[in-house]
């Protein structure tokens, strides 16, 4: 079912003030996607879930499952699936009962019950763990209850709340592939919230990039990480991240520090101008005919490629490009690098090229 | 969810963890000293021994006189039908005391009171305060005004409480269940007091309602706090999934919960087995109907024995005494039973 949100707004009455949660939010999941809601932490990303879940009433906007406004429905009456954040699982009852609670809910027939529980279980690797309570499961395994739990009903939707962030790391990549599995086998429309750019990188068919309760960008991943819309995605996104170099146009010339920037633009700055250029690390290239000259810090191997640590003329912070290993530094010397791919922002961090 | 609000602890978390940072310390100490040489350990244990000793002497010693003493005192006595505590003097061994009591159907009577306080009000009184306190929970608006409201019988001087309870069950017409009750055209009763003509249904009637009322602050004062603690996001989960409301009590609330039940439950039924003062200050020293002893409950049998003189002096000690043992190995019965059974039902 495709969900959509057509301005929804979310504030908070605190006693400093208004707090605005989420602040006019348009977009539209289309039916039996996946999409991830991507952001800081405090951004409104939860409060967009519940929004959508209805545990939280929009202060203005509209929610559309299908063709039905739901905003003034209650939770449940919404037919979702909700995974919290940390689960959520009530921890008195056994694997198999918390799978069957919504089903009990819904009076389906006890054998019925207990055959989807199986059924769901099993879709979600945990079928011999039935008789076990949370209290004696690792965190993904409890972690996939609660998916069972959530799908279990059938639900049109499926709501994620940072459902990884309580794992080590390899089990965050073990399970990110097995919710895009299950999700790919139902087909059933899922919201997956996250605060690792990497992780909704990996696992959406498309990505919503949120801050301060306003959307970003929306865009296929490779898209979003390929044309950033401004500065704030283009940072937010990518490890390590893209390096942003603060220039100022003088006589006419963008100026990094004391080194020209030199590529092909088709715009026209006053002088003064201050922008920002923004290059991500596997976009330079050591190159002897480079048109920039840097100063080498530091060489670090990860594996297959090194990343350099370098400096522009005049520069405090330091730049990091990931190149090849077979290309050969020495740290302390000085070097001339290209840049394949580059952007420009203006001071405010709105992209111009 | 980094937006909920940080958890407050409850009062029983506290006082659980006040225990258990006494008992690290403890620990911690007796690895400091694990590690040090052993001669300079025998030292410090005579020392700290020493210390411990005087620290602890004023409590022991109180808890000889006023509890241990008594305690064995108690079960000797319960087997020397003629003890005589004026001089001390035990006289012969026999079963004779126990006897007697067990032959006494007054002695029943009381201990059926008991039962009927423990079965009927414990529970009622723990499922009211359970009701009470979901629904002070869930109120939003003037939930404090109410809490206090529910809290203060709690600080309540007993005697006003007891005047409040007397006025409402009075046997006078004038008694506001009376007055009540006359109105609707039906008759006086005698709810309370010293008459004879009390119905036993009557009585028991006023016996749980104060006993229920009486305990009620305490209890929603453990549960309220138990009930905060609960996570949100089980009844955020639980509406979610389209769960009623009599089912969300049932199967999460009371559940989370069963801790504090559990507590609330053994301590009150401790309670509800030692009930003694509030049937005196209902039905005066008689205990119920004049002489006829109505209400009498178990302590108020070891009680009767405990003062009554016969012949002059106090021979019947030895029967309350004997009538206390009985009693004590009811109590450690069901209190074992409870413990066993609730070793399966609790979820901590
Ligand atoms: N119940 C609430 N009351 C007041 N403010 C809230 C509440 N929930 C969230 N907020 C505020 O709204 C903003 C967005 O929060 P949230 O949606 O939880 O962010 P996140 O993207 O990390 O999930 C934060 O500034 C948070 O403090
Ligand atoms: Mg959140």
């Amino acid at each position: 079912m495709e969900v959509k949100l057509v301005n929804l707004t979310k504030c908070f009455s605190k006693k400093e003030g208004d707090v605005v949660a989420v602040d006019h939010l348009n977009f539209s999941i289309p039916s039996g996607k996946l999409v991830g809601l991507l952001g800081p932490s405090g951004c409104g990303k939860s409060t967009t879930l519940y929004m959508i879940a209805g545990l939280h009433r929009p202060t203005e906007g509209e929610i559309y499952f299908g063709s039905n406004e739901v905003s003034k429905f209650p939770p449940e009456k919404r037919g979702i699936g909700l995974v919290f954040q940390n689960y959520a699982l009530y921890p008195h009852l056994t694997v198999q009962q918390n799978i069957m609670f919504p089903l009990e809910n819904m009076k389906v027939e006890k054998k019925e019950a207990l055959r989807r529980a199986q059924e769901m279980a099993d879709l979600v690797g945990i079928g011999d763990l039935m008789a076990r309570t949370p209290g004696q499961l690792s965190g993904g395994q409890q972690q996939r209850v609660a998916i069972a739990r959530a799908l279990v009903k059938m639900p049109e939707v499926l709501l994620l709340d940072e459902p990884l962030s309580n794992l080590d790391a390899r089990l965050r990549l073990q399970t990110r592939e097995e919710i895009k599995r299950i999700q790919k086998e139902t087909g059933i429309t899922t919201i997956f919230v996250t605060h690792d750019q990497e992780e909704a990188m990996s696992i959406s068919d498309e990505i919503v990039v949120m801050n301060f309760g306003v959307v970003q960008q929306i865009g296929k991943p490779q898209e979003v990480y390929n044309e950033p819309a401004n500065m704030f995605v283009a940072k937010f996104l990518g490890t390590p991240p893209i390096n942003i170099i603060p220039a100022k146009v003088e006589n006419g010339k963008i100026m990094m520090y004391k080194t020209e920037f030199n590529e092909k633009y088709d715009l026209n700055f006053a002088d003064g101008t201050n922008l920002n250029i923004g290059v991500r690390p596997e976009y330079i290239k050591v190159d002897p005919k480079g048109k920039y000259k840097v100063y080498v810090e530091m060489v670090e191997y990860i594996g297959r490629d090194k990343t350099l640590i370098f400096k522009f003329d005049g520069q405090e912070k330091t730049c990091k490009a990931i190149i090849p290993s077979e290309v050969e530094v020495e740290p302390g010397t000085e070097i001339n690098i290209d840049f394949k791919r580059c952007f420009i922002f203006d001071e405010e961090g709105k992209r111009l090229v | 969810m980094e937006n909920q609000e940080v958890k407050k602890p409850s009062f029983l978390a506290r006082i659980g963890n006040f225990f258990k940072t006494i008992g690290r310390k403890i620990s911690e100490r007796a690895a400091k000293k694990a590690g040090s040489s052993n001669k300079t350990q025998m030292l410090e244990w005579k020392k700290d021994g020493w210390k411990a000793a005087i620290c602890l002497a004023p409590a022991l010693l109180i808890l000889a006189v006023f509890t241990f003493y008594p305690i064995v005192n108690t079960f000797l006595v319960s087997f020397f039908p003629s003890y005589n505590y004026l001089d001390d003097n035990f006289g012969y061994f026999a079963f004779d005391s126990y006897a007697q009591v067990l032959q006494d159907s007054t002695f029943w009577r009381a201990m059926g009171n008991t039962a009927l306080m423990v079965i009927v009000s414990v529970p009622l009184s723990i499922i009211i305060a359970l009701v009470i306190t979901v629904l002070l929970n869930s109120i939003k608006k003037l939930q404090g005004f109410f809490q206090i409201i529910f809290f203060l019988p709690y600080v309540t001087n007993g005697i006003a409480f007891g005047l409040v309870f007397a006025t409402i069950f009075s046997p006078m017409d004038y008694g506001l269940v009376n007055t009540i009750l006359n109105a609707f055209g039906i008759d006086s009763v005698s709810w309370t007091g010293t008459a004879r003509n009390i119905p036993y249904w009557a009585g028991i009637f006023v016996i749980t309602v104060n006993a229920i009322w009486n305990g009620l602050a305490f209890k929603i004062l453990v549960f309220l706090s138990g009930i905060q603690g609960i996570d949100k996001q089980y009844y955020q989960a639980a509406q979610v999934d389209a769960t009623p409301k009599l089912r969300v009590f049932t199967r999460i609330t009371v559940p989370l919960l069963s801790p504090m039940i559990l507590y609330i439950t053994i301590t009150s039924m401790m309670g509800a087995f030692k009930s003694y003062s509030s049937v005196v200050s209902l039905f005066g020293e008689s205990m119920g109907n004049g002489q006829n002893e109505t209400f009498i409950t178990a302590v108020g049998y070891i009680y009767k024995y405990f003062n009554k003189v016969t012949d002059g002096l106090p021979w019947l000690l030895s029967r309350a005494s004997a009538a206390a043992v009985i009693l004590f190995l009811f109590i450690l019965v069901i209190t074992l039973f409870q413990m066993w059974a609730n070793k399966k039902k609790v979820h901590y």
